[in-house]
């Protein structure tokens, strides 16, 4: 039974004419809503604060979250501005410079005295009698005035141009003193210069493969979600079994078929699209329970007898309910990808060097004598710990923050 | 009212919540008497404390919320002697030893929800018996048989096979009968009942009530029914209590507030209410909506909603005698009712 | 009760011998187990201006009955003739999925769940205005004065339109839900428990904004309620079901003061009454609610029946006109006596 097009619209249109004829005097006492428009401006930003803002506001609740929204900012920007932070090149090693312990700046120089400009003390070697090694000490005779915006070695930003400025440095002292604030490892380079770099390979593969997985987790979940039946059995089946096999066997068998002799550059993006062939799958369950449970709520029913399409429905209804928690997710997510590359690196299987993430800084601390001898060898764990329990309470706070509202 | 029947007196219970967004006077201000053996109603709507004043009682109040003043005195009868002791429930430590006493062998307590009150993972023997056992000094054997007992007495069928079951494998009714066996088989001298038939079909609803007034005559126990539904208070109140948000608006016997009401809220919701055996055109309507917990209206709460509202005289109610057993908070509730036209006789 | 001044001889809904089964699956090939029979051979006629109650208890059937009235669910199995008032008689049991649109200017539905049938990302102007846009009524201005006019009609200011749900109590939601149900003037509103979980005063309010606005705007609404006070207040005409059939069907005053079927009865004296001197003589049925996966023989209603004799375990009852406009499913119907309010 096909309607005209013009028939039913043109009657609805004079049904439309007829209606506010009818001129709708104003409602009966017994019911009309009697609050006036609220004089109080809090309240009033409340009512029409959108969903989006009210998260906002829930989240700015969360102290811890929103300090790790804060260490997180940091660890990208200095990730970002590496060589300009950085005051060595990673590569430059040193051979009279071995295993230095990190050396904190002082703001006291070798007399006592207060100085405004930070210090750093020079080192004083020995030979340790029984390892024969080579021990540094601080030697308060000699110091070095810590400078800022200093020339240093030579590099190029963000590969654009070139120019020699960091952020901090030993200037003119460069050559004599050293400046390992994190220590040095066993080629004399500069720890905290490597870190820096390192947060840029692990801090970054962290969002393209969640980038990658979420759109993979979105699209399979959602038709697993929306059309349910065999097509979800089979999504859902296939998400069991790619989570059943255990993922550091699993990643090693997948790295191993990597060619060997693929440049570094192919070999970081086959990895990233490993881990996310394996992260998917915990998205993709999300997004499934979510269209699950928004297909049943009366509001989706009713756009559908508003006359919405399906692809309606999808788009504005259920999309904008869940995206809070897809991104909450996706927070939670990222932790488990930084965690994997810097285990497959530290298993070898992964980046490798010269490419510098902190999985392959933490290669060269496999072995415990070296651990023993210099512990600063294992800051990039550190490293590793810090960014991932800052997305951890990140994505719990966006969490708890996206959480359907309360009556 | 002599005293030996008096069980419990709530006097100027305030519970209040301290939450981020502000202060919630949940409870404000409630005073009231539960004698042994009879029926107290507490009615009234969302949001008006009467579940948190039921759970103030039992000491079951968390953080963030907390009992700020008054007293819960409890006259415990020291092992089935006449002599009463007093006890204020409110000195005593939530978490300690006393309350526990307390809880579930003098003052048991059934919820709205048996879903989520009856444990998924142990049988409904498992649960009873542990009830029993930890609160009486019986063994095991002598525990399972007063569970079988009082599975029995609440009417349930087949009651041994009942005690293996699980609680997703009994009907809502069911369920709601097991709570009921668990919470008297300690034989309290109070059952407090939250909203116990809300969830269930109304033929379901009329067994379980029929239930507990036969069993608060073979135990002479004292029921305190938290409900919204008027029919149900008719049916089971002896002595009713209105509440809205936060403090008693009226209290007296079941007849007086039907027949009698003295508060303007307590007028104006008996006759918004539809009736099965009466027809009327349209509904009377209380105007506005419940404000929300954190701006409580200055002065009367109700004055934005009601009909006999004038400030000069409103300003600050007290809970007045009105009757030999009536108490109102307003204050021209003497007035209003002296030309109220409406009242049924 | 509503006084039916107007032209109400029109038959609007005509539903026959309806039928909605939800197969049970199970199994790793999802064989079907069995059968719940939602709603099993359910036939009722509405007329213009009617307010037809449906009232049951839990499983009974009467959710869905509405919700295949207004095709959210397909039928099993039966017709729904609907007269609408664009395209004649219709069998919407047999239409297309693409046609739909066109009925649900005819036909809408309010929920009960004041706090899930809202989209709580939309405002006011975009939910209320979701059904107008969707079938181009209007635009822009003329947009926001019909969504001004719709608001005004329930009771709310036209200014809470950028206002989000969230800022909305349950009865105020509510109002809003039907604001949006009104939009396109349909004949006929399916009303699944709309007060249902509304305090008792603003129960009240909600119900006369819905008698009112039957008067304005000639409305007709099938009315699914488990409050029998409710229905008694509210509606024309009542059809008890139990466990997916009609046990009974009247003139809600018909109904109520004189039942036919042992369950309405039943369920009748079993309503708490606001009346502490009223004689509490009642009828307590044993047993639970049947359960629709899995029915009793014969009649459904026999094991909890204290009028039942063995033909009722034998044989289930048709529904059939005992007294004009009165329908009854009992075999017994004309020998007992029963009470009613």
């Amino acid at each position: 039974m096909e309607a005209k097009s013009s028939g039913p619209i043109s009657n609805a249109l004079q049904r439309e004419s007829k209606v506010v004829d009818q001129a709708v005097a104003a409602p009966s006492e017994g019911y009309l809503a009697e609050e006036p428009i609220s004089k109080d401006k809090l309240e009033e930003k409340i009512a029409v604060a959108t969903p989006r803002q009210l998260m906002w506001w829930r989240f700015r609740k969360h102290k811890v979250a929103l300090a790790s929204v804060v260490v997180l900012v940091i660890f990208y920007l200095l990730a970002a501005f590496a060589e300009f932070v950085a005051p060595y090149d990673p590569e430059v090693f040193a051979a009279s410079a071995k295993f230095v312990p990190p050396q904190i700046p002082s703001f006291i120089d070798g007399n006592g005295q207060f100085t405004l400009r930070p210090v750093v003390f020079g080192l004083s070697q020995e030979r340790d009698p029984e390892t024969l090694r080579v021990i540094y000490q601080p030697d308060e005779s000699v110091w070095y005035p810590i400078y800022f915006f200093v020339r240093g070695q030579p590099y190029e930003f963000w590969g654009l141009w070139e120019t020699d400025i960091h952020l901090f440095g030993l200037g003119e002292n460069a050559e004599e003193g050293t400046l390992f604030i994190l220590g040095s490892d066993r080629l004399g380079r500069d720890m905290f210069s490597r870190i820096l770099y390192g947060a840029r390979i692990s801090l970054s593969i962290g969002l393209v493969s969640v980038f990658l997985s979420l759109i993979l987790g979105i699209v399979l979940g959602g038709i697993s979600g929306y059309y349910g039946g065999q097509i979800d059995n089979a999504i859902q089946r296939v998400i069991e079994f790619i989570r059943s096999i255990p993922s550091i066997p699993l990643w090693m068998a997948l790295s191993a078929a990597l060619p060997p002799t693929w440049p570094q550059e192919l070999r970081y993006f086959g990895i990233t699209v490993i881990l996310s062939l394996i992260a998917w799958t915990g998205l993709a369950r999300v997004v499934r329970g979510r269209f699950l449970s928004l297909r049943e709520e009366d509001f989706v029913l009713g756009a559908r007898l508003s006359g919405t399409s399906e692809m309606g429905i999808i788009l504005r209804h259920m999309v904008p309910s869940f995206l809070s928690h897809i991104i909450a997710s996706l927070t939670l997510s990222i932790p488990a990808i930084i965690l994997s590359e810097t285990a497959l690196s530290f298993l070898g299987l992964g980046l490798r060097q010269p490419v510098i993430s902190w999985g392959v800084l933490l290669q060269e601390a496999q072995n415990i004598r070296t651990v023993a001898l210099a512990p600063w060898l294992l800051l990039p764990g550190m490293a590793v710990v810090i960014a991932v329990l800052a997305f951890n309470f990140l994505g719990d706070g966006l969490r708890d923050a996206a959480d359907p509202f309360a009556r | 009212m002599d005293n030996q029947s008096t069980l419990l007196e709530v006097k100027d219970l305030k519970t209040h919540f301290f939450l981020d967004e502000g202060l919630v006077r949940a409870v404000d201000g409630v005073s009231f008497t539960i004698q042994r053996g009879k029926t107290l109603g507490v009615v009234g709507e969302s949001g008006c404390g009467k579940s948190i004043t039921a759970r103030s009682i039992l000491r079951m109040v968390r953080p963030p919320g907390q009992i700020v003043s008054g007293e819960i005195i409890y006259h415990r009868r020291t092992n089935g002697s006449a002599q009463t002791e007093l006890l204020d429930l409110t000195k005593l430590d939530p978490t300690g030893p006393e309350i526990r006493a307390i809880r579930w062998k003098n003052i048991a307590m059934i919820f709205q929800e048996p879903m989520t009150s009856l444990s998924p993972v142990h049988t409904i023997g498992d649960q009873i018996i542990e009830a029993i056992v930890t609160h009486l000094d019986v063994g095991k054997k002598e525990a399972r048989d007063r569970a079988i007992e009082m599975l029995r007495r609440v009417g349930m069928p087949q009651p041994t096979k009942i005690l293996e079951r699980y609680r997703h494998q009994l009907s809502g009714g069911m369920r709601q009968r097991a709570m009921i066996a668990m919470a008297l088989v300690c034989n309290p001298e109070l059952l407090i009942a939250d909203e116990p038939t809300t969830a269930l079909d109304v033929t379901t609803q009329a067994q379980i009530l029929e239930l507990m007034k036969g069993l608060q005559e073979d135990f002479h126990m004292a029921i305190m029914f938290i409900t919204h539904d008027l029919g149900v208070i008719a049916e089971m109140a002896d002595e009713v209590v209105v509440m809205y948000l936060g403090k008693e608006v009226e209290l007296a016997d079941v007849d007086t507030i039907f027949y009698n009401p003295g508060h303007p809220y307590t007028k104006a919701l008996l006759r918004s209410i539809p009736r099965i055996d009466e027809e009327v055109d349209k509904l009377e309507v209380i105007k506005g909506t419940v404000p929300d917990p954190y701006s409580i209206p200055a002065g009367c709460a109700f004055h934005p909603r009601c009909p006999y509202y004038v400030p000069e005289k409103c300003a600050s109610p007290e809970f007045v005698k009105v009757g030999s057993h009536h108490w109102a908070r307003c204050a021209r509730v003497a007035e209003i009712n002296g030309s109220f036209a409406h009242m049924r006789q | 009760m509503i006084d039916n001044n107007q032209s109400q001889n029109g038959v609007l809904v005509d539903v026959q011998d309806l039928r909605k089964f939800f197969p049970n699956r199970k199994g790793f090939f999802s064989r079907i187990v069995y059968q719940v029979k939602a709603v099993d051979g359910v036939s009722f006629t509405l007329k213009e201006g009617d307010i037809m109650g449906l009232v049951g208890e839990s499983g009974c059937g009467k959710t869905t009955t509405g919700r295949v009235v207004i095709r959210a669910y397909e039928p099993t199995d039966g017709k729904i003739l609907f007269h609408d008032r664009d395209l004649g008689k219709v069998d919407l049991a047999s239409l297309p999925d693409q046609n739909l649109k066109t009925i649900w200017r005819n036909i809408q539905m309010i929920f009960q769940d004041p706090y899930s049938s809202l989209n709580p990302r939309m405002t006011l102007l975009q939910i209320v205005g979701e059904p107008l846009r969707n079938y181009k009524i209007v635009q822009g201005e003329a947009l926001k004065d019909r969504v001004a006019e719709l608001l005004r009609s329930v009771g709310l200011r036209p200014e809470y339109m950028v206002r989000y749900p969230h800022a909305f109590s349950g009865g105020q939601r509510q109002r809003i839900g039907i604001a949006k149900a009104l939009a396109l003037n349909p004949q006929l509103i399916i009303c699944d428990e709309p007060v249902s979980a509304l305090d008792v005063s603003i129960q009240a309010q909600i119900l006369n904004l819905l008698q009112d606005l039957q008067e304005q705007y000639q409305l007709s609404y099938l009315f699914i309620a488990h409050d029998l006070s409710v229905v008694r207040h509210f509606c024309t005409r009542v059809a008890v079901m139990y466990v997916g059939k009609i046990a009974e069907m009247a003139e809600t005053k018909e109904l109520f003061s004189n039942p036919l079927h042992p369950y309405t009865e039943a369920l009748l004296s079993a309503v708490p009454k606001p009346d502490p001197r009223a004689k509490r003589q009642r009828i307590v049925l044993e047993g639970d609610v049947a359960d629709p996966a899995n029915p009793p023989s014969g009649c459904y209603f026999n094991p909890r029946c204290k009028y039942a004799v063995e033909r009722c375990r034998m044989e289930t009852p048709q529904l059939r006109e005992l007294r004009p406009g009165h329908f009854v499913s009992c075999h017994r119907a004309e020998e007992i006596s029963l009470v009613g309010v």
